[in-house]
């Protein structure tokens, strides 16, 4: 039976799940919502981190210690993906939209399949001195898996928007988004700028990467229904909104508990794009654009 | 009719007279295994193409319109009995329904935006078939082939010949959008929509009728299917490859014109049957991203661009 | 009373909290030459948007040859004899630009009951008028500047307009590169077709316009003879920012 009681355990563990949505969509927020990249492997890259996060506990290492050592690695890895994207698709200039789309397509693809061929298709975990326990808030039983990843989140959103806002290359990151032309004429270089942008983007994956495999167990093809719940929140919160991200992550994470505990866990995949539709449908310059 | 038009018209009569032949004469069944999948890799590309290289609206639910094709035969088969016809029928119909619901929802959308919305249509789609108990929910479900219609001695030769038949009407169907006002239209849209808007084309009602021919050959293409394998499941039928597949094989054939497609669906699908056999099915899924993303990157007009320009060049040294 | 060709009646557009236009009313007549003059941001653009149908406005109505298009998608009106250029050119990059004006012959012009030849024929005497017959069968990408502007000029003619709105086709061209697209609207205005000039180039609106207008911050300043907008005060603040 549905109760209210079941309700409230759904809400709080909504928000937790939802401010973990947030942080693994933050990375989409800033490489698609700034910089108008059609970033569709950015899923992709998520559970590349989380396999390497796997890797890296065969030594020990804490799994969002992990996230922190892969990001210099994934801040390349994001330099390089966006340098052969300008070079071949923005600088053209026509066309882009179909070519661009078709290449990171493929490169999901190819992560998707290397990461097959080389871990196999079973799911894997990690080990971690907070996986497995379990904390109560408000009389509700949370796993302690949870809390951890909503901590990071929240910590991680938090640097995230105080970087663009507070720093000289956040405000030239935000400024490129807004008027690439102005940003020429003051003198800066709006690729340079963007493909740091791109990396300090990707470098973000390393970190959420490693924040998914403490939540859930992980697949190779599980960046598919990361395609749903990413675009899904950055759409929501109205491009390259970094407050609008906590918020829309927090309303899919409700959204998608209560829907788990009223009708089960095989209508779950169908949440995130059904609200990602009526958003688009309804409202898609999203809660917060403008 | 032009000569060109003519001569594509033989072209297709002899193709469907050996694909005819094939099934009368040779014996191994395998042969007509792998040509299915690559005559419906054709279908499928072909489809493809018509919105995404004429219109320039990459779709990445190729997936969710063949799983609806795959679905509408299961119903059809396990609710009626109906014979093979009736469910390639009947699913082009709800393709092309489907292809101008999906429009009109998404193609008022930009670029990536109607991407995502056609991924989000798949998984939807999937989700809810895994919930339908009647056609088998996640488990799957299992069909018995109806007997064979003579002439031929195998259900899966008469297959092939039929598929033979679609890929006929595909590439004849993209063949006339490409040359009419219609694909005119549609590359004014690709181009730039807002000049073509102010130029006089009904830019949205051009884009759903696309959008509903594309829908209507990716379902058809898939209804046999459940035939072919006679069984059938959700994550099977609505997987991603076939939306891989279509968009890659349409961007390395080329998308300006309608032998792009048939050619790439060709070359990557023979390749993938020869893989799958030889080494394995990851290794081809592998080879399937590595050539498009190579050949969006470096050639990016294709087989097709490849083609030209090699011509271009003879023409020049031979004067 | 000679009817409008075009009335645009109180006509507002606003964006989120942006008014871009505030009622603005105005009747050209068939056959004027008609100039819209206005700083870097005063609603010239948005306005020419509302009328060819780009954007919808907000409030208030728009008659174009007494059928009211206020709520009528950009393409019905084209159709109904509203042309326009843009400001940055906007060609069919992977087209001709004989296939460029096929496009707007095809599709601007409804029901035309030409034939292939017929229609190719009509507009290469639309080329030939503009002065790129030349260039028929170039690709529109790897046209100069000068010849974009006169191809976007074309193509909107090619759709047998009532009403040509040209808006900044003279933007970034030469001395002798102005004179000449100015020589190719005065012409088509000889024949009959009205023209609405959006110029940042003033010493080319003023010689071209019978009437011109000035908008600043969405809102009329002015409307009279060149002379009579030139020597107005409140078009120079306007334009001096005071």
């Amino acid at each position: 039976m549905f109760s209210l009681e079941l309700l409230l355990d759904a809400v709080v563990l909504g928000v937790m799940v939802g401010c973990f949505y947030a942080a693994v969509s933050i990375g989409l927020s800033i490489s698609f919502g700034l910089l108008d990249v059609p970033n569709v492997a950015h899923p992709a890259l998520l559970v590349l981190a989380s396999y390497g996060a796997w890797l890296l506990g065969d030594f020990d290492i804490d799994p969002i210690v992990a996230g922190f050592i892969m990001m210099p690695a994934f801040f390349l890895l994001g330099v390089m993906l966006y340098r052969t994207y300008h070079e071949t698709f923005e600088k053209r200039g026509s066309d882009a939209g179909v070519r661009g789309l078709a290449f990171f397509f493929g490169i999901a693809f190819i992560i998707e399949v290397v990461i097959i061929m080389r871990f196999g298709v079973d799911q894997r975990t990690v080990q971690a001195f907070y996986i497995g326990k379990s904390i109560e808030i408000l009389e509700v039983r949370i796993p302690m898996r949870m809390v951890a990843a909503f901590v990071v989140a929240i910590l991680l959103s938090l640097a995230l928007t105080l970087y663009l806002s507070k720093t000289f290359l956040g405000r030239a990151i935000r400024a490129v988004a807004q008027d690439e032309a102005a940003l020429r004429l003051m003198g800066a270089n709006p690729v340079a700028i963007k493909q740091w942008a791109f990396g300090i983007a990707t470098a973000v994956v390393a970190l959420a990467g490693a924040l998914l495999i403490i939540v859930q167990p992980v697949e190779p093809t599980l960046d598919r229904a990361y395609i749903g719940r990413t675009f899904c929140v950055v759409v929501m919160a109205g491009l390259g909104s970094m407050s609008g991200t906590l918020v829309a992550g927090i309303i899919l994470g409700v959204a998608e508990t209560i829907v788990l505990t009223m009708f089960g866990a095989s209508w779950a995949p169908a949440i995130s794009f059904t609200l990602l539709l009526l958003v688009l449908g309804i409202r898609p310059q999203g809660l917060f654009g403008r | 009719m032009t000569g060109r038009g003519v001569w594509f018209w033989i072209g297709a009569a002899l193709f469907i007279a050996l694909a005819v032949a094939l099934a009368l004469v040779v014996r191994n069944e395998y042969v007509f295994f792998a040509g299915f999948v690559i005559l419906q890799f054709i279908v499928l590309a072909t489809a493809w193409n018509i919105l995404g290289g004429y219109a320039g609206y990459v779709n990445f639910g190729t997936s969710a319109f063949f799983g609806i094709g795959v679905y509408t035969a299961i119903f059809l088969l396990k609710a009626f009995s109906a014979p093979l016809l009736v469910q390639i029928g009947v699913a082009a119909v709800v393709g092309a329904a489907m292809g101008l619901g999906i429009g009109l929802l998404t193609l008022r959308l930009r670029g990536i935006f109607f991407s995502i919305a056609t991924v989000a249509i798949t998984i939807i789609a999937e989700t809810l078939i895994i919930n339908w108990k009647f056609v088998g929910g996640a488990t799957g479900v299992q069909m018995l082939r109806p007997p064979v219609t003579p002439p031929f001695d195998s259900y899966i030769k008469m297959l092939f010949v039929v598929l033979a038949i679609l890929v006929v009407i595909a590439v004849a169907l993209a063949r006339y959008v490409q040359d009419s006002k219609l694909g005119r239209g549609l590359r004014a849209v690709r181009d730039d929509e807002v000049a073509a808007e102010s130029c006089g084309v009904p830019t949205l009602n051009l884009k759903l009728v696309a959008c509903a021919i594309s829908g209507a050959l990716m379902c058809a293409a898939g209804a046999p299917s459940a035939m072919y394998l006679q069984f059938a499941d959700p994550v099977s039928a609505f997987n991603l490859n076939y939306s891989v597949s279509a968009l890659a094989m349409s961007l390395i054939g080329g998308t300006s014109h309608w032998i792009g497609p048939v050619l790439g669906a060709i070359l990557l699908g023979s390749t993938q049957q020869l893989l799958t056999v030889t080494i394995s099915s990851e290794i081809n899924v592998l080879v399937l991203g590595l050539m498009l993303v190579l050949f969006v990157v470096a050639a990016p007009e294709g087989i097709i661009g490849l083609v030209r320009r090699l011509w271009r060049r003879v023409g020049k040294g031979s004067p | 009373m000679s009817a409008a060709l075009l009335r645009v009646d109180k006509v507002s557009k606003r964006f989120g909290g942006f008014t871009a236009l505030q009622d603005i009313s105005v009747d050209i007549r068939p056959g004027e030459r008609f100039g819209l003059i206005g700083p870097n941001g005063s609603g010239k653009t948005t306005l020419i948007n509302c009328i060819s149908g780009a954007l919808t406005s907000d409030g208030g109505s728009i008659v174009f040859d007494g059928h009211d298009v206020t709520r009528l998608p950009a393409y019905k009106r084209t159709r109904r004899g509203i042309a326009r250029s843009f400001q940055v050119p906007r060609p069919f990059r992977t087209m001709t630009v004989l296939e460029n004006l096929l496009v707007a012959i095809d599709f601007g012009v409804e029901s035309h009951g030409l034939s292939g030849d017929q229609a190719t024929a009509e507009v290469m005497a639309i080329l030939e008028k503009i002065g790129l017959a030349d260039k028929a069968r170039v690709s529109s990408g790897q046209l100069s500047q000068v010849e974009l502007r006169k191809m976007e000029l074309a193509r909107a003619m090619a759709a047998r307009p009532k009403l040509l709105i040209s808006d900044e086709a003279m933007a970034g061209l030469a001395g002798a590169e102005i004179d000449e697209v100015l020589d190719v609207l005065l012409k088509l205005n000889g024949e009959g077709i009205t023209v609405i000039m959006i110029e940042h180039i003033m010493q080319a609106v003023m010689r071209f316009s019978e009437r011109v207008m000035c908008l600043d911050a969405g809102r009329i300043v002015c409307e009279g003879t060149p002379a009579q907008v030139m020597d107005d005060k409140r078009v120079q603040e306007a334009y001096l920012g005071a």
